[in-house]
């Protein structure tokens, strides 16, 4: 067991990819990423970390580097939010054909326009079908363990992994942080070996033409890779339980075991959440709420397993997707029901945009609207709440 | 001024070493092989095919989206026989780039033998290199790693249907910039791309044509013994797209260099050097009756073109005389 | 049927649909592309090898004597060298039907 440390959490993050003897770094400065960025230069150029940091002219760059350095054989790392993380999706996509385990984190902010620097998950909603895997951290430890457990899955599954924290509410806060021991972590992420490199000694060509008589197979090829990489998911957090003793599911519960209504949340606002849960549950109020660790591959069968038999569920999305019968979250949540033969009701809201507070008595209130939802068909598919009228 | 000095000293020593090559000794290497899907008589491929000859196996090339990726990777097919990458149109220097510092620090760790050298050449068109990937180009030059960026500019988006680029020349017809009863032909004159390069001060820029194939084998391995980034900017005829006889391509990019449009130098560390004075230019209309995408000229044009050509070459010749390598 | 279109099996491919075999193109025939033929006349070569620095589909090899001979396998009758030869020793003939 390590000792724990008070550290703001992105120089946590910083240290544990450091710790996971990163060989790359290719990144731009982003709001608000900037000091996972500032700190990893700080290592590099102090000498305690033997790696190459690379500042590049854009995030664009910033992946298209981690692509090609994660081509040869290294280790990568890269970090962005927002705008960055949009200017660079057509890489995306690559690198996980590619199947290359490159790490990133996303500071999830909102995206433009209104530009705005506050934190909801606009920017990682928008990134759902690239094919990479995607986690969520509550608070700084999950993050540091998240980066402990991106490498080791990355480079099993071979595809790229994006951890998401909220930028400002998570990234800028200082936070209690137990750092794995080295030793533990070279343990548990061990030197990278890739088999399908640059290499001179044994050529190959990347990136040829998908004529029609091949993609089709190359996709399905890489969708089954992403499947399967639950079970190697699933097993890093066995691993990390038992290095740690902290413990990891794909779709995290509290408080679920006989509720009757439950919320979804993800990111740092499942805390308060958890105090609403705790506030009603007081009040006898059989309440629960979920929070998806795992998001993509999407781990439907954890989900339909964890909603147990509750009469409606509230979907707290944190970005809008226009026009559509949902929000991000909300339209993957009523699909998986849909294959189920659970029928909970289901009500959905998109709140917290642009770091906009989302309080105790917000969360009571999305419980009790929740509640008339058993009842009562809501009347819009899903309603952007708090807006001043 | 030091380091300036000292980083030319070590560069005049290692380039001082390599003596050229030549007809009767060229390497055997080939890093490209046949069945590739190249138009006949492509003069755009030739140029990787040298270049990959001039360098050697322990080559990394990255392309970018167009004719060369297009010709030599139609799976399961591949041209290539060395390690090769394609990631998308526009950030092939980036790509680059990232090979470039993996294999460094691979190399500092111990994961890769110290001693082998190994070579990271960009293959990117002129569509990809003037217009959408200038800004990938200029970051890893800024950023000074050590690799070769080759410019195959056959002046226009070939592998899409002759789209008009920024290294179009003036007047020439492309489906976007068509010679029509009004317009006729490109209105902007051509990119001034190797002045951009030149500004980043890297340690080696060239330009190069494939009718003159030892000097272009020369300058790519001159490129690949600089330490930090080396640019070439080789001018890559296109029958398809200019229009002329397959044969021909070849004399086009002879014709280009002799009637000055496409002047031959090198600039070595901030040093300009002409690599061929052109003291009686070819007639222009030589090389323009060679390709349909010119037939339209009006008179005025050509004078034009004509003035214009000259006026830069003598530009050129008065940068090797300010800031040439001293006698 | 839509069923058997693909190339391989998804099981099969690279990951990342990776091609394993450098320079396997080796096994496509351009050599129906051409229209025309180069035909040398070794009596007029001189071996300088410039239409095998000048072919742009990488047929010419040099024979036991010295000459480059065009690979009509992928030759797709360019016309290059015989345009560069500095002897006019190559002539470009046309393909019978």
């Amino acid at each position: 067991m390590g000792e724990k440390v008070a550290k703001e959490v992105s120089i946590a993050i910083a240290d544990a990819v450091a710790q996971c003897k990163v060989d790359v770094i290719s990144a731009y400065p982003i709001t608000p990423q900037t000091h996972i960025v500032e700190h990893l230069a700080e290592l590099v150029n102090n000498g305690e970390l033997d790696a190459e940091y690379m500042p590049v002219e854009s995030e664009h760059a910033a992946m298209s580097a981690c692509i090609g350095a994660a081509a040869t054989g290294a280790r990568t790392f890269t970090s962005t939010a927002a705008q960055g993380l949009l200017l660079m999706y057509e890489n995306l996509f690559i690198a996980s054909a590619f199947r290359l385990p490159i790490v990133m984190v996303i500071a999830n902010r909102s995206v433009s326009a209104p530009i705005s620097i506050w934190n909801d998950h606009s920017d990682v909603m928008t990134m759902r079908d690239s094919g990479w895997i995607q986690t969520f951290a509550e608070n700084g430890q999950e993050a540091v363990d998240l980066i402990y457990h991106a490498y080791r899955v990355a480079e099993k599954a071979l595809l790229p992994v994006a951890v998401n924290i909220d930028g400002f509410t998570l990234s800028h806060v200082i936070e209690p942080i137990e750092f794995l021991d080295q030793k533990l972590v070279d343990k548990y992420v061990p030197p990278l070996r890739m088999k399908y490199k640059l290499d001179p000694k044994k050529p190959i060509t990347m990136g040829a033409i998908g004529i029609p008589e091949i993609y089709t197979e190359a996709k399905k090829a890489q969708d089954e890779a992403l499947k399967a990489s639950y079970r190697i998911i699933v097993n890093a957090w066995k691993e990390f339980e038992k290095l740690t003793g902290r413990k990891y599911q794909p779709v995290e519960t509290y408080k679920m075991e006989d509720a009757e209504v439950a919320l979804i949340i993800m990111g740092s606002l499942a805390e308060t959440a958890m105090n609403a849960v705790d506030l009603l549950r007081k009040k006898g109020k059989r309440v629960g709420l979920l929070r998806f660790r795992l998001w993509r591959p999407f781990p439907m069968r954890d989900f339909i397993r964890a909603i147990g038999k509750v009469k409606a569920i509230g979907v707290i999305d944190r970005a809008v997707s226009h026009g559509s019968t949902g929000g991000p979250v909300g339209i993957e949540v009523r699909s998986a029901l849909y294959q189920s033969n659970k029928r909970p009701k289901i009500i959905n809201f998109i709140a917290g945009l642009s770091g906009r507070d989302v309080t105790v008595e917000d969360f009571i209130e999305f419980f009790e609207r929740t509640y008339e939802a058993i009842s009562k068909k809501p009347k819009f598919s899903y309603e952007i709440y708090g807006a001043k009228e | 001024m030091k380091f300036m000095e000292q980083r030319s000293k070590a560069m005049k020593a290692e380039l001082k070493k390599f003596k050229g090559f030549n007809l009767k000794n060229l390497p055997e290497f080939e890093g490209l092989a046949p069945g590739h899907r190249a138009c006949q008589g492509c003069g755009t491929v030739l140029p990787v095919k040298l270049a990959l000859k001039a360098l050697g196996p322990n080559t990394i090339a990255v392309s970018t989206t167009g004719c060369m990726e297009i010709i030599s990777t139609p799976f399961p097919y591949t041209s290539w026989k060395i390690p090769w990458i394609h990631v998308a149109f526009e950030n092939a220097a980036s790509v680059a780039s990232g090979i470039e510092a993996a294999i460094k620090v691979l190399k500092r760790k111990g994961k890769i033998s110290k001693k082998q050298k190994i070579n990271i050449v960009v293959f990117a068109g002129d569509g990809a290199t003037f217009d959408i990937g200038l800004q990938f180009l200029s970051g890893a030059l800024e950023r000074g790693h050590d690799f070769i960026y080759i410019c195959l500019d056959n002046e226009a988006y070939m592998n899409t249907g002759v789209q008009r680029s920024a290294a179009t020349p003036y007047g020439a017809h492309t489906t976007t910039s068509p010679a029509g009863k009004v317009i006729k032909g490109q209105v902007t004159w051509k990119k001034n791309l190797m002045g951009i390069v030149v500004a980043h001060n890297i340690p080696y820029a060239a330009t190069a044509s494939p009718a003159f194939p030892i000097d272009l084998m020369n300058k790519v391995k001159k490129a690949s013994l600089v330490n930090g980034p080396g640019f070439i900017h080789v001018l890559s005829p296109c029958p398809t797209g200019w229009g002329c006889k397959s044969e021909d391509s070849i004399l086009t990019a002879k014709l280009a260099v002799e009637t000055r449009i496409f002047p031959l130098y090198e600039v070595i560390d901030g040093k300009y050097i002409l690599n061929r004075k052109i003291d009686k230019p070819k007639p222009i209309e030589e090389y323009f009756k060679l390709q349909r995408r010119f037939r339209h000229l009006t008179p005025e044009q050509i004078e034009y073109i004509k003035k214009r050509v000259d006026e830069e070459y003598e530009k050129l010749v008065k940068l090797c005389e300010c800031f040439g390598v001293e006698s | 049927m839509p069923k058997d279109q693909g190339l391989v099996s998804w099981k099969e491919l690279a990951p990342g649909m990776f091609i394993l075999e450098p320079g396997n193109s080796v096994k496509f025939k351009t050599g129906d592309w051409r229209a025309y033929r180069p035909v040398l006349d070794k009596e007029k070569c001189i071996k300088c090898g410039i239409c095998y620095t000048l072919c742009p589909d990488l047929c010419y090899k040099k024979d036991k004597d010295g000459y480059f001979i065009p690979d009509l396998y992928y030759c797709k009758g360019c016309g290059v060298c015989a345009k560069h030869c500095p002897k006019g020793a190559i002539t470009m003939v046309l393909e019978e039907a």
